[in-house]
């Protein structure tokens, strides 16, 4: 009796277990399969055209895409020296115990504060406000591509910013989880031999603790390509490619989110075409994140 | 006696002390002030944030915004939408932890590192990288379409089937985590007295593990709570109270879908509607939070 308790619930944590794979391997073959159609229609060129029109019947993502990949990037180019530098700062022994604990407190919940209603505070506080500075960047730069259009409420930069306000976080969180791990030993050797508390910083600490930082930033990578509804709400959705960061564009995501729920059956396989690769370009960075954290970390 | 440090030089003593004016300790002070700049950059979205939803959300904060539903008529409320966060989170709940915690108990006791665990923990990596919104996709082409369950399309439990895809990658590495925290010795005097794997699992490593389950699938919910796009087309949306048993089979609104909704309506009454869902969601996802932490605290001491 015990003996097939045992038995029975050993095959229902594997049973469990395997949940995982099968969920992931159906969501691969669903949004593959659903792909199949557009994607035997258009084949590679979906990629790089961007024409999106509904009423002829065609298809190409190359502006969501484009959108997605320049969104993210961007927003992590903005993020990652404000987060390891803030990382940095509360890890350090500048400020008092309690002020840094409430600094990387007040991170972390930034992070558990829904895309929504960051989406919300976007639309009207945000956007409103950062306004004249892009117009002022419009009317000053406007001859650079990308300031070329005037802004118009929704757009690139402001959904740049908004992804930055919410990859901040994973970044902060995880470069000081890593940080802190860095050995005393390390950093007491390195005043020892007469160094800056910077000096310390930047030759010993962070070389110490980049397989962490560096898997944080590829997580933050990920994170921000699939984001959702902040960048659908403050993005404009607009198939029509611009080289400018003013003028409004759209992302994988986001138009997947506005035009899912009414297409009909070819705009419903495009739509999963533009899922598939989106599926395809978060598993290769979260894969290679995996990777150079293996690859990167240090043994003490 | 103290020397001059033209003195100091002259007998070969090193000068000590420290010089403000050298380049490196220049650059020390400079870098320290701009890390605490973007210390202060990086906090400064929270509050600004928090004030907004404090001030235009809970200005608007009444008791009939909870006795009213969100019919779109004058002096509709958020009370139907209240509920359905709740029961789509409760639902997702249902299924995320017997699962997660399931697979995190395979993983942490039964699997020895084997390869098959190797796969399983790697793709429960992978898994936790797959956008919200594909998850949504996934869920309204598998359920949704296919009408799979009973017939219904759209439905609450649609809905709180695929937040349960987003929660179950943190139960799983939360549990998996938190039982490799248990001493090997628990185990060994559980078997040694004559315990079956079974029974040691079940009680004396899942109790010593409680803790940091608790903290992880607490956390885990408090996401999913607020998690909006995979419920746009598999809960939808609803103007109507849940009815009974019944509501779990119909299309049902949530917080978070009622805050996308409104927020893009050109209707102020509506726009400030959508502040007031985000206070209470906030609220509620804040106390969630605290709690969980407050948990690991009460634990660590």
């Amino acid at each position: 009796m015990e003996k097939s308790v045992d038995a029975g619930f050993r095959i229902l944590a594997v049973a469990l277990a395997s949940v995982v794979a099968m969920v992931l391997l159906a969501i691969l073959i669903v949004v593959f399969w659903g792909s199949l159609d557009s994607m035997g229609r258009y084949g590679w060129s979906f990629l790089v055209t961007s024409n999106w029109n509904p009423v002829k019947d065609e298809y190409g993502a190359f502006t969501a895409i484009y959108g997605t990949l320049l969104t993210s990037l961007l927003a992590l180019l903005i993020a990652v020296p404000l987060g390891v530098g803030t990382a940095i700062f509360i890890t350090e022994n500048i400020i008092p115990l309690k002020i840094r604990t409430l600094i990387g407190l007040m991170v972390e919940l930034l992070a558990a504060i829904p895309s929504v209603v960051l989406g919300l505070w976007a639309i009207f506080v945000m956007e409103p406000f950062i306004k004249p500075f892009l117009e002022l960047l419009h009317t000053t730069l406007g001859w650079i591509p990308l300031f070329s259009t005037a802004p118009k409420g929704p757009g690139i930069a402001p959904a740049v910013l908004i992804l930055v306000v919410m990859i901040l976080p994973i970044i902060t969180a995880i470069s000081r989880d890593s940080l802190n791990q860095v050995p005393m030993q390390l950093r007491q050797a390195a005043y020892g031999v007469g160094t800056t508390r910077w000096g310390a910083i930047l030759n010993v600490m962070l070389p110490a603790a980049i397989s962490g930082i560096v898997g944080g930033v590829m997580l933050a990578l990920g994170r921000a390509m699939g984001e959702t509804m902040a960048v659908t709400m403050i993005i404009g959705n607009s198939n029509n490619f611009s080289w400018s960061l003013l003028a409004p564009g759209n992302t994988i995501s986001a138009m997947l989110a506005n035009q899912f729920g009414e297409a009909d059956a070819s705009q419903v396989s495009s739509l999963m075409y533009a899922a598939f690769v989106l599926m395809i370009l978060t598993l290769a960075v979260n894969i290679i994140a995996q990777w150079l954290v293996k690859r990167l970390s240090l043994k003490y | 006696m103290t020397l001059s440090s033209t003195a100091r030089l002259a007998l070969g003593v090193p000068d000590l002390t420290y010089r403000q004016g050298l380049r490196r300790n220049v650059i020390n002070r400079m870098l320290t002030i701009l890390a605490g700049l973007f210390a202060a950059i990086a906090v400064l979205p929270l509050i600004a944030v928090l004030a907004y939803v404090l001030v235009k959300g809970g200005g608007m904060l009444n008791l009939s915004l909870f006795t009213a539903r969100s019919s779109g008529l004058p002096g509709e409320g958020i009370g139907n939408a209240v509920i359905g966060t709740v029961l789509v989170t409760f639902i997702s709940a249902l299924i995320a932890i017997p699962v997660g915690v399931g697979g995190g108990i395979f993983l942490a006791e039964y699997s020895r590192g084997g390869s098959f665990a190797q796969f399983i923990r790697f793709g429960t990596n992978v898994m936790a990288g797959v956008p919200s919104i594909i998850a949504g996709v996934f869920v309204y082409i598998a359920i949704v379409k296919t009408k799979i369950i009973f017939g219904n399309s759209y439905s609450a439990l649609a809905g709180g089937i695929a937040l349960s895809i987003l929660m179950l990658p943190t139960v799983i590495k939360t549990t998996d985590e938190g039982l490799k925290l248990v001493s090997d010795d628990l185990r060994r005097a559980a078997l040694g007295v004559g315990a079956s794997r079974f029974v040691t699992i079940l009680r004396i490593t899942l109790p010593s593990a409680f803790t940091p389950i608790a903290t992880g699938v607490v956390l885990s919910i408090a996401r999913a709570a607020g998690e909006t796009a995979p419920l746009i087309f598999t809960a939808l949306f609803s103007s109507y109270w849940p009815q009974g048993i019944n509501s779990i089979f119909n299309p049902i609104a949530t917080l978070s879908v009622l805050i996308y909704n409104y927020a893009r309506l050109p209707y102020p009454a509506q726009n400030e509607l959508a502040w007031a869902a985000s206070f209470v969601l906030v609220l509620f996802i804040l106390i969630i939070n605290l709690f969980a932490r407050w948990l690991r605290r009460f634990a660590a001491s």
